[in-house]
This record gives C-alpha cells, sequence and structure tokens, in this order.
C-alpha cells in the first residue's frame, strides 16, 4: 500500500505522456482535476494488485469522447459519485476500488481523480499498459472480461446504463450517448473481481509511470539526459535520434494515416528513420528496415529536454529522440496481436518483439 | 509634411525613431530603458526630438511598444484584485479557477470567484440557463471586493451572448467596474482562456497608469497633435482607450515590431526574422506581412494562456554569451554577461570569452580592441562560429515549416555575429537600420478591424455571408481609423456549426490597414 500525493501525481502524469506513445490526450486537464482532488480530499492510497481480496468488486473509470470538448467542457466531479453508487445498485455490491483502464495520456489522471473523490484505493494496474484508441483494447478483453455493464453520464446528471452482447456494442451505443451528452462523458467500464484484476489486468503500471516520470522531472531539474536511465527502467532502446524532415497526414478509406520522416542526427547521421502514427505511434522503420511495431510502444521525446512529444506536435525541424519499449507480454499472445497488433491498423506487417527485432541491431 | 514618432521597450534599451508620412526614416535614438520604464520612455521621445529639430505640431501619430504589462505580470506588481466569474455549472467543478497558477501571482489577483449557470455545448446549445437572480447575488457578494471582473463562459469562443447578458447585468450592480469577456480575448480551451482574461482583468490599473503617462509624457515635449496608440501583439496598434479595456494585447508586441520592422526595412513580406539581442535571440516568422501566430499554450507570468501571441523561439546566445571549454568540448553560454559586454569582453579590455570576441578574431565585426583578440588561435575562433551557426540553424530549422529554403531578415545589435550562409535559407539580408528595427516597427504599425460572430444562413449562401462579415471588419478598420483605400483582409476563418438553432456559422475575420493621414 503506498499513498499518492501532489508530487506522485506530477510524475505519474508525466510517465502517461510518455506511454501515451503519442496519443491518449493531454494529461494536462487530468492532472488538474487530480490535484484538485487531492488537495481537497487528501492522498490517494494505491494497493498492488496481490493485496486485494480476490472478490473485491474494482470498477475502472474513465473519460470518453472528444478531447477538444474536454478542454471547454470541464467534468463536475459529482460525476464519479453518481456513477459508482449506480453499478453498486445494478450489481448489488459495494465498489472497492477503482483502476484506470489506458496508462498513456489524461485517462491515467481521471481515475485518481475518482479514488481521491470517493475515498477508494486505486488499483496499480491497467489494462493496456500505454494508450489505444479504442474500448475493446484491453488486456481485460482477452481474457473475456465484458465492457458492460458500462455506465455513462454526464456533468448535468443524465446517465445511462449499458448492458450489451458484445464489447463492440458497448463502444457503438456510449459513442451514440456521448455525443447527445456534450461530446464529453464520464464512464464506469469493465467491472471486475480482485481475482480478475490479479490475472487479466497490467500490474504495476502506475508506480513504472511515476518512476518513468520521476527520471524525466529529475533531468529536468538537471540537465542531465535521462535515456540510458529510461532505457535501463523499462529494457527498451534507443531507436534513433533524428531531426523531422517531413510530415505527412491523409485519409485513406476513411481512416487518419501518418507518418513523419526523420533525418538522423549526432551518432544516427547518415540514417532515416520512419514513423507511421495514426492517434499513436505504430511503426518504426530505419532505413526501410522495421524497428518496432504495434503493441510495442514507439515514444518520441524531445531531443534536448526529453518532454514526450503527442503526434500532433510531431513537425518539421524538430529533434527528436525514438524510443522502443516492450509492451507487456499479455498483448504478445495469438489474441493479443490479433486485437492490437499491426494488421488491426491496417499495416501489412507480422508482429515481431522489439527484443528480437533489435536482435543484431548496434545501438548506442 | 507630418510625421510619426514610434517607441519600442527592450529589456537592454528604449528606441525611439521619426519617420515622414511616406515613411522615411528622420531620426533614431537608442536610450537605456530604466527600471521604471515611464523614464526610460521620455528620455526615448525627449532624445529623438531633440536631435531632428522638426515641429513637433507636425507630428500626427505617436506609437509605443511598451513592457509595462508583462513587466507587472511577472513582478506582481500594480495588479487589479479580480472578482472571476466562470459560466457553466454544473460542468467545469472539478477544476477551479487558477487551481494551478503560481501563488504570489493567483494571490496579488484573486478577488474571489463563483462558478454559475450558462455557458454552451460545443454544437452551439445551452448548456444550462443562465440565472439571472443568481448572478445579481455574486455581483454584490463581489462589492467593494473587487477592482475589476472577468467572465468566462463555456464554448464561448464558439456561442458569446451569456457573457454578454452577464455583462450587462454587472453594470447595472457594480456601476463603472471595468469588465473583461473570455470570448474577446482568448480561444478554445476553458483554463487557458479564462486565464488570459483574468490576467487582461488584472491589468486595468496598469493600462490606465501607461497610457496616461504616455499621453502626458508626449505634452510635456510639446506633441499636441498627435493620435496615440499602443503596440499589440499581431503588429497592429489600438487607441489609448482600446488598450484600456484590452491590455493583455499588448504583451510580447516588442518581438512582433522586430518581426514587422524587419519585414518592413527589407521589404520582404515571407520570411524568417532573425533577432540577435545581448543575452537571447529571437527567432519569428513573417506571412503576408505579419508575425506568424503561435498555435500553442504560452505561459505569462506561470499561468498558461491561449490568447493569440507571436510564434517564436528564443535561443540563449547573443553578443554577450560566454565561451567555455570543457573536457576539450566548446560550450556556447547559455549564459551572458549581458549589459557589461563593455566591461568584460576581451576586446573592451576585460576578461571574459564573448562571441564578440570570436566574432571579432574572424573580422566578421569592427568592435573594441582588435589587438585584444590576436592571441586566440583562428582554428578554434572557426570551431566556435561553427557551433554558434549550429545553434543558430537549429532555432531556425524550429520555425520553418518545411525543407524548403527561405529568406532570413537580420536584425537587432547582436546580427553582426552571424555569417552568410546558413543552411536552409536561401539569402540572408541585413537590411539598414537594422538596430532600430523594433521602434519602426511600432512607427509603421497598422490598424484593424476584427469580427468575430455567429451568422444564421436562412436563405442565403455561405459566399454571401463571408461577404458580409469581412464588410463588417472592414467597416470596424474604418472606425479604427484606417485608410479605406489600404485595407486588407489579413485573417479570415469560417467554423460551421451543427445542431445550432438556424444552419450557422461563426466566422473570425481581421480587416488591417494603414493608418488615415490626417490633413
Amino acid at each position: 500500500m503506498i499513498k499518492l500525493g501532489e508530487e506522485a501525481i506530477e510524475n505519474i502524469a508525466i510517465g502517461a505522456a510518455l506511454l501515451g506513445t503519442g496519443g491518449g490526450g493531454d494529461p494536462h486537464l487530468g492532472k488538474l482535476m487530480a490535484l484538485q482532488a487531492v488537495r481537497k480530499y487528501g492522498p490517494v492510497t494505491m494497493l498492488d494488485p496481490l493485496e486485494i481480496d480476490d472478490d473485491m468488486l474494482v470498477v475502472p473509470s474513465a473519460m470518453m469522447g472528444a478531447p477538444s470538448v474536454l478542454v471547454e467542457k470541464i467534468p463536475n466531479g459529482n460525476e464519479f459519485k453518481r456513477c459508482f453508487n449506480a453499478i453498486s445498485r445494478y450489481l448489488g455490491k459495494t465498489v472497492g476500488a477503482t483502476m484506470p483502464i489506458e496508462a498513456g495520456g489524461i485517462n491515467s489522471m481521471i481515475p485518481l481523480a475518482v479514488a481521491a473523490q470517493m475515498g477508494l484505493p486505486i488499483i496499480d494496474a491497467d489494462g493496456m499498459g500505454r494508450a489505444f484508441p479504442e474500448l475493446q483494447m484491453v488486456t481485460y478483453h482477452l481474457d473475456g472480461i465484458t465492457a458492460s455493464p458500462m455506465v455513462v453520464t454526464d456533468e448535468k446528471g443524465n446517465m445511462e446504463v449499458l448492458e450489451t452482447i458484445s464489447n463492440k456494442w458497448a463502444e457503438d451505443l456510449a459513442r451514440v450517448a456521448t455525443i447527445t451528452m456534450g461530446g464529453s462523458v464520464i464512464v464506469n467500464i469493465y467491472p471486475m473481481t480482485g481475482k480478475q484484476v490479479k490475472t487479466s489486468a497490467i500490474s504495476n503500471i502506475l508506480s513504472y509511470s511515476e518512476k518513468i516520470g520521476a527520471i524525466i522531472k529529475k533531468s529536468m531539474q538537471t540537465g542531465c539526459n535521462p535515456i540510458d536511465e529510461l532505457l535501463d527502467l523499462t529494457k527498451g532502446y534507443l531507436l534513433f535520434k533524428g531531426k523531422i524532415n517531413d510530415v505527412l497526414r491523409e485519409t485513406r478509406a476513411g481512416f487518419n494515416f501518418g507518418k513523419a520522416v526523420m533525418q538522423g542526427v549526432e551518432e544516427y547521421k547518415g540514417a532515416a528513420f520512419e514513423l507511421e502514427f495514426q492517434n499513436e505511434n505504430l511503426i518504426g522503420r530505419k532505413d526501410g528496415a522495421v524497428m518496432a511495431s504495434v503493441p510495442d510502444l514507439i515514444c518520441c521525446v524531445d531531443l534536448e529536454s526529453s518532454i514526450p512529444i503527442t503526434t500532433e506536435a510531431l513537425k518539421y525541424g524538430r529533434r527528436v529522440a525514438v524510443l522502443g519499449l516492450p509492451c507487456d507480454r499479455k498483448w504478445r499472445t495469438p489474441k493479443g496481436i490479433e486485437t492490437v497488433g499491426p494488421r488491426y491498423f491496417r499495416y501489412d506487417i507480422d508482429y515481431v518483439p522489439i527484443e528480437d527485432r533489435m536482435k543484431g541491431v548496434v545501438t548506442k | 509634411m507630418n510625421y510619426r514618432l514610434g517607441i519600442d521597450v527592450g529589456g537592454t534599451n528604449t528606441d525611439a525613431v521619426i519617420i515622414d508620412d511616406r515613411f522615411n526614416l528622420i531620426s533614431k535614438i537608442k536610450t537605456p530603458t530604466t527600471k521604471d520604464v515611464t523614464t526610460g520612455i521620455y528620455n526615448a521621445i525627449k532624445g529623438v526630438l531633440d536631435q531632428c529639430g522638426i515641429d513637433k505640431k507636425d507630428i500626427r501619430f505617436a506609437m509605443l511598444g511598451t513592457t509595462h504589462c508583462t513587466n507587472a505580470i511577472v513582478e506582481r506588481k500594480k495588479l487589479c484584485k479580480v472578482g472571476v466569474l466562470r459560466m457553466g455549472k454544473p460542468a467545469t467543478e472539478a477544476i477551479q479557477p487558477m487551481v494551478d497558477w503560481p501563488s504570489g501571482l493567483s494571490g496579488a489577483v484573486n478577488g474571489g470567484f463563483e462558478i454559475t449557470y450558462g455557458g454552451y455545448e460545443f454544437d452551439g446549445r445551452e448548456l444550462t440557463r443562465l440565472d439571472e437572480e443568481e448572478l445579481r447575488g455574486i455581483f454584490r457578494r463581489f462589492k467593494g471586493k473587487i477592482d475589476s471582473l472577468a467572465i468566462c463562459a463555456v464554448f464561448a469562443s464558439i456561442r458569446s451572448d451569456c457573457e454578454y447578458k452577464a455583462m450587462e447585468i454587472a453594470k447595472q450592480e457594480l456601476g463603472d467596474l471595468p469588465v473583461s469577456l473570455s470570448s474577446e480575448i482568448g480561444s478554445l480551451g476553458l483554463i487557458e482562456r479564462e486565464n488570459a482574461t483574468i490576467l487582461n482583468a488584472a491589468l486595468m490599473k496598469v493600462a490606465e497608469t501607461v497610457t496616461e503617462g504616455f499621453i502626458a509624457g508626449l505634452k510635456k515635449e510639446g506633441v499636441e497633435n498627435a493620435n496615440v496608440y499602443l503596440c499589440q501583439n499581431d503588429g497592429t496598434v489600438m487607441s489609448a482607450e482600446y488598450t484600456k479595456r484590452y491590455p493583455i494585447l499588448t504583451v510580447a508586441c516588442g518581438p512582433t515590431n522586430s518581426i514587422r520592422g524587419a519585414s518592413f526595412l527589407s521589404k520582404k513580406r515571407e520570411a524568417i526574422v532573425l533577432d540577435v539581442g545581448g543575452t537571447t535571440s529571437d527567432i519569428g516568422v513573417i506571412t503576408k506581412g505579419f508575425p506568424r501566430e503561435s498555435s500553442l499554450a504560452v505561459d505569462i507570468g506561470g499561468a498558461r494562456t491561449n490568447f493569440r501571441m507571436p510564434d517564436l523561439v528564443s535561443i540563449g546566445f547573443g553578443g554577450g554569451t560566454i565561451i567555455r571549454e570543457k573536457d576539450g568540448e566548446i560550450q556556447v553560454g547559455p549564459d551572458s554577461v549581458g549589459y557589461l559586454l563593455t566591461e568584460k569582453a576581451y576586446v573592451f579590455g576585460g576578461d571574459t570569452l564573448t562571441a564578440t570576441d570570436i566574432a571579432v578574431r574572424l573580422d566578421m565585426a569592427d568592435i573594441g580592441d582588435k589587438s585584444k583578440v590576436a592571441f586566440l588561435d583562428m582554428g578554434y575562433a572557426r570551431r566556435v562560429m561553427d557551433k554558434i551557426m549550429q545553434i543558430v540553424t537549429q532555432g531556425i530549422d524550429k520555425m520553418k515549416l518545411s525543407k524548403d529554403e527561405v529568406n532570413l531578415i537580420l536584425v537587432g545589435g547582436g546580427s553582426v555575429l552571424i555569417q552568410d550562409r546558413i543552411e536552409g535559407i536561401s539569402e540572408v539580408i541585413r537590411p539598414e537600420n537594422y538596430d532600430v528595427a523594433n521602434a519602426l516597427g511600432s512607427a509603421i504599425a497598422q490598424v484593424s478591424g476584427e469580427l468575430d460572430r455567429i451568422f444564421t444562413l436562412d436563405g442565403k449562401t455561405r459566399e454571401a455571408v463571408i461577404e458580409e462579415a469581412k464588410n463588417m471588419a472592414i467597416g470596424e478598420a474604418k472606425k479604427a481609423g484606417a485608410d479605406p483605400d489600404t485595407i486588407e483582409i489579413v485573417e479570415l476563418e469560417d467554423i460551421p456549426l451543427a445542431y445550432h438553432p438556424g444552419n450557422a456559422t461563426r466566422i473570425k475575420v481581421k480587416a488591417a490597414g494603414e493608418l488615415l493621414p490626417i490633413q
């Protein structure tokens, strides 16, 4: 059991920006919500999955909708309480803890605000170990845990409880409600037991995120380069250092595809790198050879400050370091690769774990 | 002959110029910026007038670009106590106003805040109905405790009626108390727009002091026939009256003036501008003759805001930048001897190696005593210059939008330190009078009219409505004093609003033109 205060929240927000792999939404507003809640209600208790009872009801919480709406219409804060009461009534059981569904981006922060306000513990786990764009892209889904009963609520007090026949239906119905409720809502989703958390969630991701954030924050204060320390912690690889020479964005068959082309600097001078992205960074190629692909994490950080960079901020002239981090092994099963592998995102590439791709490649 | 007086206050110098009505430079002066800023402005006015001997009555326009507002925010001095009204309840309560401000700044500004009903959804639907009685109660609670009021409604950048309605009620309850509306100041992003609005409201007293002080200073020197303007950060000026309502728009007008001045001096309307100072250099972009706007949130005094600002990159390099060697590696800055250059640099008999010394050794500049740097190894000096150019090139690269080559205009006192060949730059332009580009930028500033409104199409075509909006902006520019023959549309944006009653579109237009010569 660990207490998370303001400093931990600041660190987790930075870590979440890296684990967002370019997407997931800016954690800034989520961080402000979490900080306000912690100042008002006190630090949040974080439990390791191993510390919880098998029959505890754990209900993940998240925000759903357009980030461009969230930046204007910030939640009230009471949505959480209404949501939890509803799910509790529906299942006839008291909620024991909450948990994030994604460790990257803004949704890493919402459950911290929820936990502080509700006086509930947060479980040190999530369902992605990074950020993904769709509801079924969670490790819970791989083990057959269902998204519903799902609660969708707005700041005005409207609420919908969804009981659906598949996770895809949950996504589709929730999207409709989101638009009608004004484009940004709070949801409770994938309710599960403590036992299911232990088997199906990605453990210790918040403490991992906090460590990443602490390393980057320390480097911001001391000016020392944090990349080696980050790679040690994450067992990751430095894939490239380069200057962005071109950014292409296009729509193919209704989907947005982006590509950043980089030209090497420092020890990578003379080499070229291509980063393919949609909401998140998905494929990295050096001189034409695939170095890393989704679900492994491909993260861009500013070459000077090491601050994580989102895909919207990729632009000509920016100097970046590209890091490749291995994903959780739960994603490396056939069902995992089917759910979030390169082919799901419409790239004609087989998934090969980053460790295997990097074998024989000389780095640093 | 009619004349214009342009002044720009910088960190080190306060510069002033006088130009005639054909924009020929008549007189220029550089005076040290004073701690109180105002004395430096008076000195510059007096200096530039004394040295050219024109009839002071012929000065018809006087414009000032000053750092008063930025300084007040950074130093947290002379700020108003602001009452903050946010409209959007029950939304937004999870993040209260000013929650992420440094405590020093919120302590100086926060006169209390209230979150009430009102605001809109993303498509212009009402979020909640404004409650007039509740509003009156809030204003009565604020009464006597605040100097100024800031109003910010959810999605006010899409639709702003409720902000105006609240202002109307505030006038009834609070009388002449100044009111700042978020829809007139910032764009999408509630917290950032609210922050900008609160800062604007906090600057009301400073704005009064600056404009009155400038007018008094001009009078004292016998400049009595001039129309008085303050520089905004988009390259246009606003009247003294307007400045008192929107003082935040003066923040960062200095770099904007340099960029506009550089464009004017070089006659280029598309280019990158590098302004090299003593400690840092600013890189900006001129497009269609105006500075490119930043699309990112901008920190002012520790508060995150999103009102329009020039897109700038600041690099830690200038004439006084200290050069060192550490473990065989050359280090350029980032610290500088700053205004002590004439004491500390080798060429001035000092003992600190600066970028200026390197430029003198390489015969790029003729400053101080050249013999004092003869001991420096030429190969070493060249390696230092390579490193300097690498830093400059990287900074320029950050501002470019593609790998296509562009022109670079060099201005500022330290621009002699920059070499002519730069990767990605087709031509390096060094205009005459580069040292007062900022004051010239102030003197040549245009006036603009802006419009940001929701139009219902009912029966009309989109094109017709856009035309109508353009004409309204042109009308505003005329009202602000622009010469009708010179007015151009410099910005146009239209955003269709789904679900909005009566098929609506939001149009933003800005028209700018030359100040009408006064006969």
